[in-house]
């Protein structure tokens, strides 16, 4: 007899997806934010995740508040504007068989946290990092952000003079090695790219441009729906393969590239055509994203990865139990222990 | 030698010998190494069984400008820092004026043979030290010669004194771990020193040091690193930290002690160490490891605290346990950042935003940071919140004399955590809900395989269940509940140490390393006034209800403290309010230096006169 092949609507866990949904959404209808929390449902729930072994973190903003509306049986925690970082830091080094989702926006990453944010990538958490980068303050009523584009205008803020920080360039020049772009609008690609990060073993920064279709959605916006839709440019197609998988990316012409993620996965990236961008390459990684700044180009796709480096916790040298777990016995040092230290101090 | 060459004066007339019971302060340049022999010169007269204190009044500035280390001896085991020494040893040109001034009168002034001075107090034994010659003759090292130089005046003081060359080399030895160069090296300039005191110099000066046994199982210790040593025996597993004075020592004393006493069988680490990029992120990182079930710590001074407010706000009101140590110095601002003070008082109690106040430990010593090392972790889980340690530069950098530090006989407190069988039994489980009536809710944490086990953290507004809510109702039940919390933490945190003593109409109430000088004023008010004291310590906020019977078992009390603006006497005016409010008296001084029993003493000497005349003229 063979085993009965789960049913179409459960994952290996034999759960249904509707057990992954978090609470109502109360952001804007449309706002780009609700696609991506919907995607992170998709991901993990196909990766057949336990929620109970996924945190979720986030700073403040609009899409700060987006984690209470996906995976409501995972922890999480909603911390300082800007500050998610350092708190994901900590619970991650802890208990470092927690998968770690955080959530934050243009602003909460790219100003008031951008400090948290490239410390982070230095140490190299082990967590996704998605920035719902819709160039403004969405929560705080639509001023510039800073990501937001020369030359932009917008009904109250007016015109923005400076140039945008453009945050996967920043993720590259802080040694982070999976650094993608994508749109909210781009629900498959979306997908895939959270389910590569999430078996990353180090910081993943996704950054998705997430369109806010309160105060910042006009045509004539890079960072509006009609804009991703006309002007997306794919740097590359690629596929996401569990260990046990096959391939099934179309064979056409062309290389393909496979780099091994955690556990066995992969991801299997094929060229779109000769002389299109190379992602293991960090110099042509960061040519692309300044030429695409320069441009101002909507690339989309992974732009830049490298399985390198060790994560925080593995270079902390830690024991297997998760910290926060260990007991009493494994914590405090024997009476002898301080008897000893006592006598030499005498 | 010099000697000769200058117009020295010296004092003639018999006095009877004074023996280990005199101040010695030595005048030299930071950076200079002086730090080696004047802890050689402490741990010397430690173990010749003499009760010492050593505290070392140091600038912001890594070399060349002046610095003092103050060794105080006293038979009677008073620890103090005292105004001005019987013993100058004047190393230092640019402050020999000045230090010249401070020997109290009848003593004794030690100077760097090079040093120019009109050496005109008639009042005074003047000695030259030949610092320069006998370095140069045995340290044929230039660059370490300054450091040899350090050691001619510990030499000419063993002579003078009386202090053991035997003690002094097995100092020597501990200070150096027991490599035999630099020990080796050192004596030699030591005995030379003392040999050449012996043949040049005529003592004309009553002091000297005698063996005692009063300091027999006893340690010596600075503060910060019984605080480190605390948390490793609390069961610390994550700390996080930005260097700063003076609670920088006590980050190194962790990374120092915990390879050796946390690593597990298998060579691997019981706990994990992060140099942050700033405090904002060492408490970020300390909440994130803490609300993950790890016992978390971090260790900061004054402007780090500043950094941390939005996270402390954070920790009280989403219920976090954190170890926040705050090793104070002098502000406003960067202000003195070597000197210390208790300055932190108010800012760290009410540490946050909107209605927020805090759990504060307050030690007066290297064996209560111990105690409160591991202590602050236990209440931190059993309260959910974050705990603050106030110590500050003198109990975290001076080294103490301190009885051995206790083994915790309670085993660890881990407080409220429901694990997955635990919510299979209940059914149920709201984060916030006060099932005991203690205030204190019940908490899971991230990683505990139940599906009820999940809860969403915020620092806005939630209900019972951890839920998003601006329900006025809402808000005022969980203000209420926190309310509940703080009460039950004031019942079991360190209660203050009280002396109630007989007949006494006045009183203290100290905290902190205020607490040498008051004990010391105490006993000179006794002595030398026939006052008797009472004498109440605070160790932790909030503050315990058992103060407002100590108030009014007093006519006067006095808060003794090191700050400008009598912080703690506000929080008590507060606490005790009505009519017990006029019976307190601030009693505070900051000069960036450790308090003086003398200054006590003469405080309230001159405020019991003011409230006689007061009394006389009704
Ligand atoms: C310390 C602090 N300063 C300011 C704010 C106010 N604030 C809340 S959200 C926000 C901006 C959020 O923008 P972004 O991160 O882009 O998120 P979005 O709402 O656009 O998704 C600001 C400034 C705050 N919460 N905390
Ligand atoms: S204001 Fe903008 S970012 Fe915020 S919820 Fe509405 S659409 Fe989304
Ligand atoms: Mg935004």
């Amino acid at each position: 007899m063979t085993a009965a092949a789960p049913a179409k609507n459960l994952n290996s866990l034999g759960l249904p997806k509707a057990e992954y949904k978090g609470l109502p959404s109360t952001l804007c209808a449309g706002c780009g934010h609700n696609s991506i929390s919907d995607k992170i449902i998709d991901a993990v729930w196909e990766l057949g995740l336990r929620q109970e072994q996924v945190i979720k973190l986030s700073g403040i903003g609009c899409s700060s508040k987006s984690p209470a509306y996906f995976l409501g049986r995972s922890f999480g925690i909603n911390t300082l504007h800007g500050r998610m970082p350092s708190v994901a830091t900590g619970a991650l080094t802890v208990n470092r068989t927690l998968y770690g989702i955080g959530v934050s926006g243009d602003g909460d990453t790219g100003s008031i946290g951008l400090g948290q944010f490239k410390h982070m990538l230095r140490r190299n958490v082990r967590m996704v990092y998605i920035i719902e980068n819709n160039g403004v303050y969405g929560l705080t009523k639509g001023q510039f952000s800073a990501t937001a584009d020369i030359g932009q205008e917008l009904k109250h803020a007016g015109r923005n003079e400076l140039p945008p920080i453009d945050l996967c360039l920043e993720a590259i020049t802080a040694e982070c090695g999976f650094v993608a772009r994508s749109f909210a609008g781009d629900p498959k690609h979306v997908i895939s790219l959270i389910k590569a990060a999430l078996n990353y073993r180090g910081t993943a920064v996704l950054d998705i441009i997430s369109p806010c279709v309160t105060f910042n959605d006009r045509d004539d916006s890079t960072k509006s729906y009609y804009w991703g839709k006309t002007h997306d440019e794919r740097i590359n197609d690629f596929s996401f393969v569990m260990p046990q998988e096959e391939i099934v990316i179309d064979q056409v012409e062309g290389e393909t590239l496979e780099v091994e993620l955690h556990d066995g996965s992969r991801i299997v990236l094929r060229k779109l055509a000769e002389g299109q961008h190379d992602p293991t390459d960090k110099y042509a990684a960061m040519r692309l994203l300044q030429e695409a700044r320069d441009k101002q180009q909507f690339i989309t796709g992974l732009i830049y990865i490298n399985t390198e480096r060790p994560s925080l916790a593995e270079l902390a040298n830690l024991v297997d139990t998760p910290l926060a777990f260990l007991p009493q016995s494994q914590l405090r040092p024997s009476r002898e222990s301080l008897e000893k230290l006592m006598e030499a101090m005498k | 030698m010099a000697v000769s060459d200058l117009q020295v004066v010296q004092p003639t007339a018999e006095r009877p010998p004074m023996v280990n019971t005199f101040a010695i302060m030595v005048a030299t340049k930071n950076g200079s190494g002086s730090q080696t022999a004047n802890t050689v010169l402490l741990r010397a007269l430690f173990k010749m069984g003499i009760p010492v204190s050593g505290k070392n009044l140091f600038p912001s500035n890594i070399q060349g400008l002046p610095t003092w280390y103050t060794i105080r001896l006293s038979a009677d085991g008073f620890t103090a820092r005292r105004p001005r020494s019987e013993i100058v040893v004047a190393m230092n040109p640019a402050t020999a004026i000045e230090d010249y001034q401070h020997v109290e009168s009848g003593g004794v002034f030690l100077y760097a043979d090079d040093i120019k001075l009109d050496l005109n107090r008639k009042d005074l034994s003047h000695y030259p030290v030949p610092a320069k010659a006998i370095s140069t003759k045995y340290e044929k090292d230039a660059r370490l010669r300054s450091y040899a130089a350090n050691m001619v005046y510990v030499g000419v003081l063993a002579h003078l004194l009386g202090i053991s060359l035997e003690e002094l080399e097995s100092a020597l030895n501990f200070h150096f771990k027991h490599k035999p160069k630099p020990v080796q090296s050192n004596m030699q300039i030591i005995r030379a020193s003392a040999e050449w005191a012996a043949q040049n110099l005529t003592k004309t000066d009553p002091f000297r040091v005698e063996r005692m046994n009063k300091t027999d199982g006893l340690i010596m210790i600075d503060g910060n690193t019984a605080a480190a040593l605390g948390a490793i025996y609390g069961g610390f597993t994550f700390a996080a930290w930005y260097p700063i004075t003076p609670a920088t020592s006590l980050a190194d004393a962790l990374t120092a002690y915990a390879p050796r006493l946390r690593t597990g069988p298998d060579g691997k680490a019981t706990y994990a160490i992060i140099q942050a990029e700033d405090e904002l992120a060492a408490l970020g990182m300390v909440i994130g490891a803490g609300w993950a079930g790890a016992r978390a710590m971090t260790s900061t001074s004054g402007p780090g605290i500043s950094l941390m407010a939005e996270f402390a706000g954070f920790g009280y009101y989403a219920e976090i346990p954190a170890v926040i140590w705050d090793i104070q110095r002098m502000g406003p601002s960067t202000g003195l950042p070597t000197r210390v003070s208790q300055g932190d008082v108010l800012k760290v109690y009410y540490l946050g935003h909107g209605d927020c106040k805090h759990v504060c430990l307050l030690p007066a010593h290297p064996a209560e940071c111990f105690e409160f090392g591991w202590k602050a972790f236990d209440l931190a889980e059993r309260l959910q919140t974050p705990v603050f340690v106030l110590s500050d530069l003198d109990i975290g950098m001076n080294q103490w004399m301190s009885p051995p530090f206790e083994y915790p006989e309670q085993p660890m407190d881990r407080g409220k955590v429901l694990d997955a069988k635990q919510l299979d039994e209940l059914g149920s489980f709201a984060r916030y809900k006060d099932v005991d009536g203690d205030g204190i809710p019940y908490r899971t944490l991230p990683g505990t395989p139940h599906p009820l086990a999940a809860y969403f953290t915020r620092g806005t507004g939630h209900n019972e269940k951890a839920g998003y809510s601006e329900r006025p109702d809402d808000w005022v039940k969980n203000m209420a509940r926190l309310g509940r919390k703080f009460e039950t933490a004031r019942k079991i945190v360190p209660q203050p140490v009280v002396q109630e003593v007989e007949g006494a109409r006045i009183a203290f109430i100290s905290y902190g390393s205020a607490d040498p000088a008051v004990e010391e004023a105490r006993w000179r008010l006794e002595h030398h006034h026939q006052i008797k004291t009472s004498y109440l310590r605070i160790r932790a906020l909030p503050l315990a209800d058992s103060i407002k019977d100590f108030v009014a078992a007093h006519d006067r009390v006095y808060v003794v403290e090191l700050n400008t603006d009598a912080q703690m006497y506000q929080l008590l005016r507060l606490h005790v309010g009505g009519e017990l409010e006029v019976r307190l008296r601030a009693a505070n001084w900051s000069d960036g230096l450790p308090l003086t029993a003398r200054w006590v003493t003469s405080h309230v000497l001159q405020a019991e006169q003011a409230e006689a005349e007061k009394e006389g003229s009704k």
